[in-house]
């Protein structure tokens, strides 16, 4: 097993914290009016995108979700942007034009914040081809839920890239729910490791709330991957604890059942296995605690004072400034 | 002074992509059948011999993906040229085009861009019935983020494809399927040309017909049709459907007060209502006749002869509505 | 502002508002506002008339509630708005396009609008916009009211430039349409060797405006000499007084702002109006209507060629060194074609001064709609009679155009004696 020292296990404890905590703020930034428009929340779902990311190299590519909260302070970017995006400010990581769900990041080649179901994936394909054709040896990375399994775009994008030979790592994060639509109602065959490796590909599951089950998965993934040529995917087994956005009643899945899988929280279970081993207590969690809550408020200081995009640049970027490279 | 070439508008295509995979490592081309077959048209035949099948790609039949693969890689550094064999199958790719070429750009604050060229053949007129026979490059039109480009003639298809390769933004080439044996003379040194003005194909001083792609050859002959009858038809080609060039429109139908619009797409909605609307919004009071528009019946495209040529725009609707665009009753 | 005139009502006894209705106009120093109404009612009592000028906060009328037969002074039915009312714009933003030869109130427009009521089909009374009461003709049964012309926005533009009358013409375009060159054979009868279509206006060469503008006046003056049955009047007038007094008030100006002989005419023949008011108007709707402003014509011809006559506003009102400035820059306006579109169309009366180097007689030819000019030629100086001795003097020949249908030379001679009279008593000017 790589890296699972203590200290590594005391830095996924931080890194789902501060993805858990953000979101909690956001949640009540969303309830004081302060962030509009639509708010997905990854709370539960931590272990998957603090577990990936330990995987990646910087100069890898990151295609994201519209619940990328998450992937995206786990790849690097900065909590202040991310915040002021979701208040739609000039300083925000998409200038204030693509709010919670459309964060992106040259800096750490995250690519979005994809919104569309599925359209993530023909694009993680594109970026792979591209590092194949030039010969560069990258992985590209593309999260996507178990509901884009039923979509065409997954079909295609899987088949293609195993044709092709392509870097692809497939991150399936199955909560279980498209929305509002559970998986057995939605698909013909549940196990999408299965489905996946129809394809003529190397997939597997991985318990997606144990965080140092999803890094020992991902490794292994990268290191396939990069060693090429060919995807692989990984169904990483999650679970969300929030409604699907702020909207959501939730009418479709019973109480017992989120709180049988709250029994399971990535973070309380990386914290009891820190205190069996002696290697956290009260006073250290809390200190732990009290530096992500600094983080956090820094970040919302820094949305709070950032700027409103000017009128004058409404149509800015619609089409790219100045030429090709 | 060079010596023109007889060539086709298929051999100008083929020509175009030649030079571009010679001239930039980081094209390739993408599509259905573009290797081993040669292209549905047979635009791309001989160049996967000449380039190999890492730069000439066959795609599975998988349009939003390969389309989206495109899109990707040309995020990621490479000039694709992606091959869509017509464009009643970009609806397969719509979300691919609208909701990640289309959109990236201003999305990401403009930390991205997709410096893309899609081609695909367009329009009706060989009797391949409703489902192959759309004209759909008014629709792209309709989107912010694309440009949408429609060449009518051998130096635009030889000359389009360099410059678009060249822009930063996603453009979509629209070729009809009809001209692809146009044949003619062509500069041997023929190069890149712009992709966002229209051009003055035919001087005259009594109405403008205003078209592009697919219908201009058509436009010509009515014009021709229409100076035998003593009307001087200018026809203007407005080669670049988005960004829409209305300086010059305008600037034709402020000379010659009236204008006709020939469009294969069907009228509702379409770019001839946009050129209209525009002529309206700019100069409104040169005109002096009401607008015409010559556009496709409101039926999906009928698979019989006859039924097809009386739903598409003729040489001989174009003559009557730009006559009754001119006529007087003393 | 502490006090407003009002202007005009839109509201009528009897009639039902709502809650943000305007119900009357205001005119301000400031600017033309709308009395908006805050309760729903049927208008009981108008307590102020038109044209009654009333201080800010004056009961403007009474309200009674809907359903109701029982009177209710409201006060806050309808007062004149207080100062910190937002300049509420009359017109729709923007410049008129040409083709909108005339303006409406805003409920005039809406009730037109609602009404069915095509608004270039109505004529205003001269020098206003057209009113809720014109359109309330308008659409009273049994009065029909003049056709529809279908015509091009390019001819009906210009139409308005050359001045042509759409309702004079049988369209040959497009399903009868007018068009461009059915206006301009009507405006230039006999040059059908010249190009049809003028280039837009924005891309005109200054000898194409040259001929537009030629074309204009010749438009106008053909169908002033072919519509209106002219007389003409004479009388040569001493000027020794009038001028003898010019001089002496000169004195006192700097020599820039020096008053020229040419402001005593012009004002002359504006305050004669007050004495033949059927000489100051415009023949419209096949009547004629008055004017109660005197906008003065003043027939200025450009270097380039050419003749316009724009109008010098209020030129009764005007003090004689008011009118010479305002005179100045008429003239210097017109010359660098910076002309005002209401300059054009307002004059209800015009002056054609030959000046120094002119003949001495003018028979002038009326500008339609108007009903009358007034020419003066060169002041000479010449042996003069006066109470049975003969002296010299500096004598200008007046001479009056006029419109038959309108007055006739009973008012013309009134209308010049009274000119006569002003030059001789030159203080009052």
């Amino acid at each position: 097993m790589p890296r699972h020292t203590e200290d590594h296990r005391l830095h996924l404890l931080r890194e789902m914290l501060r993805i858990r905590r953000f979101e909690e703020k956001s949640a009540e930034l969303y309830s004081a009016g302060k962030i509009r428009g639509f708010l997905h929340l990854y709370i539960g779902e931590e272990a998957v995108a603090a577990g990936v990311m330990q995987s990646l190299a910087p100069d890898d590519t990151v295609v994201a979700t519209y619940r990328e909260h998450g992937h995206a302070i786990a790849r690097g970017v900065g909590m202040g942007p991310l915040m002021a995006e979701m208040y739609g400010k000039a300083e925000g990581a998409s200038r204030g034009r693509g709010g919670s769900m459309h964060i992106f990041d040259a800096a750490t080649r995250f690519v979005g914040g994809n919104a569309i179901v599925g359209g993530g994936l023909p694009l993680a394909v594109g970026y792979a081809l591209a590092d194949r054709l030039r010969g560069d040896a990258r992985v590209t990375c593309c999260f996507f839920g178990e509901g884009a399994v039923a979509e065409g775009e997954f079909h295609e994008s899987m088949n293609l890239a195993a044709l092709w030979g392509l870097p692809v790592l497939f991150c399936c994060e199955n909560n279980l729910y498209a929305m509002g639509t559970a998986l057995q109602r939605s698909e013909s065959e549940t196990d999408l490791a299965l489905k996946a490796s129809a394809y003529g590909m190397p997939a597997w599951h991985v318990d997606g709330m144990d965080v140092e089950a999803v890094e020992a998965a991902a490794q292994r993934a990268v290191t396939t991957v990069r060693g090429g040529p060919g995807p692989v995917f990984l169904e990483m087994r999650t679970y969300r604890f929030r409604p699907h956005s702020m909207y959501d009643p939730e009418l479709y899945r019973p109480k017992e059942e989120v709180a049988a899988w709250k029994e399971r929280d990535p973070i309380s279970t990386v914290q009891a296995t820190l205190r069996e081993q002696g290697a956290l207590d009260n006073v250290a969690l809390e200190k732990l605690e009290d530096e992500v809550a600094r983080e956090v408020e820094a970040a919302v200081a820094f949305a709070e004072a950032a700027t409103l995009e000017s009128l004058d640049d409404l149509a800015r970027f619609v089409y790219a400034e100045g030429a090709a490279e | 002074m060079t010596t023109g070439v007889r060539t086709s508008y298929r051999e100008a295509i083929r020509s175009a992509l030649r030079e571009a995979l010679q001239r930039d490592p980081r094209v390739f081309v993408m599509g259905e059948d573009v290797g081993r077959y040669g292209g549905c048209y047979a635009v791309t035949k001989g160049l996967l011999e000449e380039f190999g099948p890492e730069r000439v790609r066959d795609t599975p039949l998988s349009e939003s993906t390969f389309v989206g693969a495109g899109i990707g890689a040309a995020m990621n550094g490479m000039r694709p040229i992606v091959e869509i064999m017509t464009c009643n199958f970009s609806l397969l790719a719509l979300d691919q085009i609208m909701n990640n070429a289309a959109t990236v750009s201003h999305m990401s604050g403009g930390q991205f861009s997709v410096p893309l060229v899609i081609r695909m053949a367009t329009g009706a007129g060989r009797q391949v019935a409703a489902q192959h026979s759309h004209s759909l490059e008014g629709w792209f039109a309709h989107v912010p983020g694309l440009k949408v480009v429609t060449p009518a003639t051998l130096e635009d298809a030889r000359g389009m494809l360099w410059t678009a390769l060249e822009d930063p933004n996603p453009v979509l080439i629209f070729e009809h399927a009809l001209l692809y044996n146009a044949e003619g003379e062509l500069p041997a040194d023929a190069g890149p040309v712009d992709i966002d003005t229209a051009r003055v194909r035919r001087e005259g001083r009594d109405v403008s017909i205003v078209t592009y792609g697919g219908s201009l050859p058509k436009a010509l002959a009515a014009a021709e049709e229409l100076a035998q009858a003593g009307v001087q038809a200018e026809v203007v080609d407005l080669r670049t459907l988005r960004p829409l060039d209305t300086g010059t429109i305008v600037a034709s139908v402020t000379k010659t007060h009236r204008a006709v619009i020939v469009d294969e797409g069907w009228r509702s909605g379409s770019i001839s209502a946009e050129v209209t609307a525009r002529l309206v919004e700019h100069c409104f009071y040169e005109l002096d006749a009401p607008v015409r528009r010559v556009c496709s019946a409101e039926v999906p495209t009928p698979y019989a002869k006859h039924m097809e040529d009386a739903a598409l725009p003729q040489v001989a609707d174009i003559v009557a509505a730009t006559q009754d665009a001119v006529s007087t009753v003393a | 502002m502490d006090a407003g005139t009002l202007v005009e009502w839109l509201v009528h006894p009897g009639a039902t508002v709502h809650r943000g209705d305007i119900v009357a106009r205001v005119e301000t120093d400031k600017a033309d506002v709308e009395v908006e109404i805050f309760e729903s009612g049927v208008i009981d009592r108008l307590l102020v008339q038109e044209g009654e000028k009333v201080p800010v906060g004056t009961l403007l009328a009474t309200l009674k509630p809907l359903g109701s037969e029982e009177a209710v002074t409201a006060a806050a039915a309808a007062a004149i708005p207080p100062p910190a009312i937002p300049k509420v714009p009359i017109e729709p933003p923007g410049a008129p396009e040409p083709g909108t030869l005339q303006h409406a109130t805003r409920a005039a427009e809406r009730l037109a609008r609602e009404r069915g009521v095509d608004l270039s089909r109505i004529i205003a009374k001269a020098g206003r916009r057209i009113t809720v009461a014109d359109v309330e003709q308008a659409i009273r049964p049994g009065q029909p009211l003049p056709a529809p012309v279908k015509a091009s926005p390019r001819a009906r533009r210009l139409a308005r430039q050359l001045g042509v009358v759409l309702h004079t013409l049988a369209g040959t375009g497009p399903g009868g349409a007018v068009t461009a060159a059915d206006v301009e054979r009507t405006a230039v009868p006999t040059s059908a060797a010249q190009p049809a279509v003028a280039p837009p206006a924005g891309l005109r060469s200054r000898a194409d405006r040259v001929v537009a503008r030629q074309r204009a006046t010749a438009t106008a003056m053909a169908r002033s000499k072919r519509e209106i049955p002219h007389y003409y009047l004479g009388a040569a007038v001493d000027l020794s007084t009038a001028l003898a007094w010019l001089e002496r008030e000169n004195l006192t100006r700097p020599v820039a702002e020096r008053v020229l002989p040419a402001a005593l005419l012009l004002k002359a023949a504006a305050l004669a109006c007050h004495d033949v008011p059927e000489m100051n108007g415009h023949w419209a709707d096949g009547r004629f209507q008055g004017s109660d402003a005197v906008h003065l014509g003043v027939a200025i011809s450009l270097r380039e060629g050419g003749l316009v006559a724009p109008a010098i506003h209020d030129a009764d009102m005007l003090r004689i060194d008011e009118l010479m400035a305002a005179l100045r820059d008429l003239v210097k306006r017109a010359r660098a074609g910076s002309l005002r579109s209401s300059e054009m169309t307002d004059p209800t009366i015009t002056v054609t001064n030959l000046g120094e180097q002119g003949a001495d007689t003018v028979f002038p030819v009326i500008f339609p709609p108007q009903v009358a000019i007034v020419g003066f030629g060169r002041v000479s100086e010449r042996p003069w009679a006066v109470n049975g001795m003969l002296g010299v003097r500096p004598i200008v020949s007046c001479s009056l155009a006029a419109d038959h249908r309108v007055t006739d030379g009973h008012a013309g001679s009134r209308f010049l004696t009274a000119i006569e009279r002003i030059l001789q008593d030159p203080a009052t000017l």
